[in-house]
């Protein structure tokens, strides 16, 4: 029974038994319904195996919505617990734990997928590519990803959630002041999907950087890939950092090191270091692709193209060498005197002046141009403003003599989400729309889709605008109650009513989905939004060989697809031949099921199935390096009989 | 098998072996950026050794010595192997890599000892700060050394087996890369962990 009693949740409430019992008969019904249909076979064959660069982004895509739910019902709970003064439906510990999981989830287990799908998706169809440069280790780093996030999802049932804040600062959660096991959790699932992630960056660089079609010069890149290249060299850069910290926090943890404890010589400042130096840039990782998104967006309903194409490649790479240069702004207060700080509020602010100039680049690409109201172009136009603001409450945020009023208050809470919202959040869902179409050969409904928009912009002002207020009263973020004298119940209100119409608009957008795939006409040919890209070449949907020539752009912008089109610029040169592709795999999915053995072990402290693990793991590799894949060659004669039948279905 | 290009070394003769040399050289770049963390590390927590031992109190030169040395020649000698390798000699390759790993072997030998003595004079890991930076440090590296030695008496079996072909020089090639890097960190380590801290 002691074996057991570990694994029980250490603050139970009736919420909790509820999700237990719901994400038991969840599952139940999952394994029911994929063995009725018979579908284990097509599920290993098709996705668990795949290596294609398509299949593996929509397995993302999935994720993120996934975790987007469970964040979004989070942060209900944290909106719904401060409606009221001295409310009572969360206690201080819950409370911890929701905004805990809120943090993580939405940061890491929801943005970041969500842009790893669009590198997945996009990079290699607007390089002209056939797939990433290593096929195999994309598999391996979504399913490290997948299980990192799984793993994190399951302290919510086993053995408690992690309580100590998203950036789980010592000493406070260190086992001195953490007992349960959630900071174990933090520290381990955290640290495998960051592995799946540091694979991932290595990747798209090499994809980017090595697999462009013939003439696609840097300088030709659509604006998407240069995000991505600059997005994932901040990801190799960055992310070894957070892998140290994790492994000292999870070392302090475990192994009763003393990095971070009091005492003994450990220094809780490090880890608060070692976090923002990883995670300021984390924040630039998921921006500057959805900058790349905007932008695509923006001159395909502008109808031009876009402005300024250099100074938003230079803006982005100042952006990724500030990014590393700003991190002690996220605690003015903790002690590093006035000198490093008057330094890191110069830098802090200068980051703005880049942004600004994507920003008007952006206004000026609007400008004279034939826009078209579209939603992905409505959520760009809701974007330019609502990120201007939170931009502009950021350098209030910089400036460090000012920041010890904001500190810790509601004001940071409004100003993060002000840019993260509208920000990544918006780009996410204009680009799913956008792409949609080209993913899977139907358009959402605009009707729904624009009503989307004003609904989610309404719910974001009202739920986030009083927090800059109240914040400024002076209310701290991560309490859980008030007491009326505060004179925040108002407020509160408001910005729980916000949050449920946000709720609403995420409703609209599963209610689009559905209502889109019963009704929209599926012959909408390769090119619905009258594109500009080289990956609205492809035919719709995209053969597994993306496309049947390598396209030649010596001749072309970084609009190849809009050359073709009107200039009438030739970019498919040249014969069908046979394709060369990856051979599907099932050990990277097996290697990291080792790597979950391995992780959840580790955080009850079990040893001998914490080896067994590391041994499926390090068997995984060996076998791999024996291995003989060579992929395989689908022949010119199948090319050529599967592009006829696109010609037949007039695709194209 | 892929089109093969005999203009350039064979390690870099398919467009797959290209790719791969280029992506581990990201990798080594992400490497690079995680023993800078530890690092930078070290050097915060150096002086904060509580009630254990400071660094001048358990260094030994003699091993240190010999580890800087067994490493240092292991270095040159996969380099050698590659030299053998681009000349088209199996025998030699597999010889140098031979030695090149019994070498890390040796390194590794040294390295247990020099954790065990630690221990022994009452720095183990969970002693101060000072002990937890520099066991983890060294400890980084030795693991890679140690995954390193796996690692390339896999790719010995598969030369020794299926000869020098584009795959398996692709492979030495890449091993060398990494093995030359745990040398340029143990540099590092020697000059700004050891001597620093006999100082």
């Amino acid at each position: 029974m002691e074996f057991f009693e570990r694994f029980m949740i250490p603050h139970p409430s009736f919420l909790i038994y509820v999700s237990m019992v719901l994400i038991v008969l969840v599952s139940i019904a999952l394994v029911g319904v994929i063995t009725y249909f018979k579908l284990w076979g097509y599920l290993w064959r098709e996705w668990i195996t795949t290596v294609d660069h398509k299949k593996i982004g929509i397995m993302y895509l999935l994720m993120a919505l996934l975790m987007l739910f469970r964040g979004g019902v989070d942060a209900i709970m944290l909106r719904y617990q401060l409606s009221m003064p001295e409310n009572t439906f969360l206690d201080a510990q819950h409370y911890n734990e929701v905004f805990t999981t809120h943090g993580v989830v939405m940061i890491l287990f929801m943005a970041m997928p969500f842009i790893t799908f669009f590198f997945n998706f996009l990079v290699p169809l607007q390089i002209g590519a056939r797939d990433v440069a290593f096929p195999r280790l994309n598999n391996l780093s979504f399913w490290l990803f997948f299980m990192g996030a799984m793993l994190f999802n399951l302290s919510f049932v086993v053995g408690g959630s992690p309580d100590a804040g998203w950036t789980s600062y010592f000493p406070l959660a260190d086992v001195e002041f953490s007992k349960s096991v959630g900071t174990n959790y933090y520290m381990i699932a955290i640290q495998i999907a960051g592995i799946g992630t540091l694979m991932t960056g290595i990747n798209f660089i090499t994809t980017i950087m090595k697999m462009r079609a013939p003439g696609m010069t840097l300088f030709k890149m659509p604006m998407f890939t240069w995000s991505a290249l600059i997005a994932n060299l901040i990801v190799v850069f960055a992310f070894p950092v957070l892998t140290v910290a994790l492994a000292m926090g999870a070392m302090d943890r475990l192994f009763d090191t003393q990095f971070f404890a009091i005492g003994n010589g450990g220094m809780d400042m490090l880890w608060a270091n070692l976090f923002w130096v990883w995670g300021h840039p984390e924040v630039y990782i998921l921006i500057l692709p959805a900058f790349g998104i905007f932008s695509e967006i923006i001159s395909t309903f502008s109808r031009r193209n876009l402005y300024g194409y250099n100074s938003m490649v230079w803006s982005m790479i100042v952006i990724s060498v500030f990014a590393f240069t700003v991190w002690t702004h996220h605690f003015f207060t903790m002690g590093q005197g006035a000198f490093t700080n008057s330094i890191f509020s110069i830098t802090t602010m200068a980051i703005a002046i880049p942004t600004g100039v994507k920003i008007f680049n952006w206004m000026f690409t609007l400008y004279k141009g034939k826009i078209e109201f579209t939603t992905p172009m409505l959520y760009a136009v809701h974007f330019i403003p609502l990120f201007t603001l939170g931009g502009v409450t950021g350098v209030m945020l910089a400036m460090s003599a000012a920041d010890y009023q904001y500190h810790n208050t509601m004001f940071l809470v409004a100003h993060f989400h002000n840019v993260i919202i509208p920000g990544v959040v918006y780009a996410m869902l204009a680009g799913l729309t956008f792409y949609w179409p080209k993913m899977f050969g139907f358009m959402l409904n605009e009707k729904i889709g624009k009503a989307t928009v004003w609904v989610m912009s309404t719910g974001f002002l009202l739920a986030f605008m009083p927090m800059y207020i109240t914040g400024l009263d002076g209310q701290a973020r991560r309490m859980y109650t008030y007491s009326e004298s505060t004179g925040f119940t108002t407020l509160n209100m408001v910005s729980f009513v916000g949050a449920g119409i946000m709720a609403v608009s995420f409703i609209m957008l599963v209610w689009n989905i559905w209502y889109s795939f019963k009704n929209s006409p599926r012959n909408i040919g390769s090119d619905p939004w009258n594109a500009r890209g080289l990956e609205w070449a492809t035919h719709t949907p995209i053969p597994a060989y993306n496309f049947a020539i390598t396209p030649d752009i010596t001749d072309s912008t970084s609009e190849a697809f809009w050359d073709m089109k009107h200039k009438g610029t030739e970019i498919f040169k040249g014969d069908i031949k046979k394709i060369h592709m990856p051979n599907y795999s099932g050990v990277p999915f097996i290697m990291s099921c080792g790597f979950f053995l391995l992780g959840f072990s580790l955080i009850f402290s079990m040893w001998i199935p914490a080896i067994v693990g590391l041994i499926v793991v390090l068997a995984c590799m060996a076998y791999r390096s024996f291995e003989k894949d060579h992929g395989y060659y689908i022949p010119e004669e199948e090319v050529k009989a599967t592009e006829k039948q696109y010609e037949k279905r007039g695709a194209k | 098998m892929a089109k093969v290009d005999h203009s350039v070394p064979l390690e870099y003769s398919t467009e797959e072996n290209d790719l791969k040399i280029f992506g581990f050289w990201v990798f080594l770049g992400a490497e690079i950026m995680l023993f800078g963390t530890l690092f930078a590390a070290y050097f915060t927590l150096v002086d904060r050794t509580g009630s254990g031992p400071s660094g001048a109190e358990i260094f030994e030169i003699t091993p240190v010595l010999a580890e800087t040395f067994l490493l240092l020649t292991s270095s040159f000698t996969i380099g050698l192997a590659i030299h053998a390798m681009r000349l088209g000699s199996k025998k030699a390759t597999l010889t140098f890599m031979g030695i090149t790993l019994a070498l890390g072997l040796a390194f590794l030998s040294v390295e247990i000892y020099e954790f065990l003595h630690y221990v022994h004079v009452g720095a183990g890991i969970t002693v101060s700060a000072f002990t937890s930076i520099l066991l983890t440090t060294l400890g980084t590296h030795g693991l890679h050394v140690t995954v390193g030695f796996f690692w390339g008496l896999f790719i010995m079996i598969q030369i020794a087996k299926r000869g020098l072909n584009p795959e398996t020089a692709n492979k030495s090639f890449i091993f060398s890369l990494y093995w030359h890097f745990l040398d340029v960190v143990w540099i590092f380590i020697f000059s700004f962990i050891y001597l620093k801290g006999m100082m």
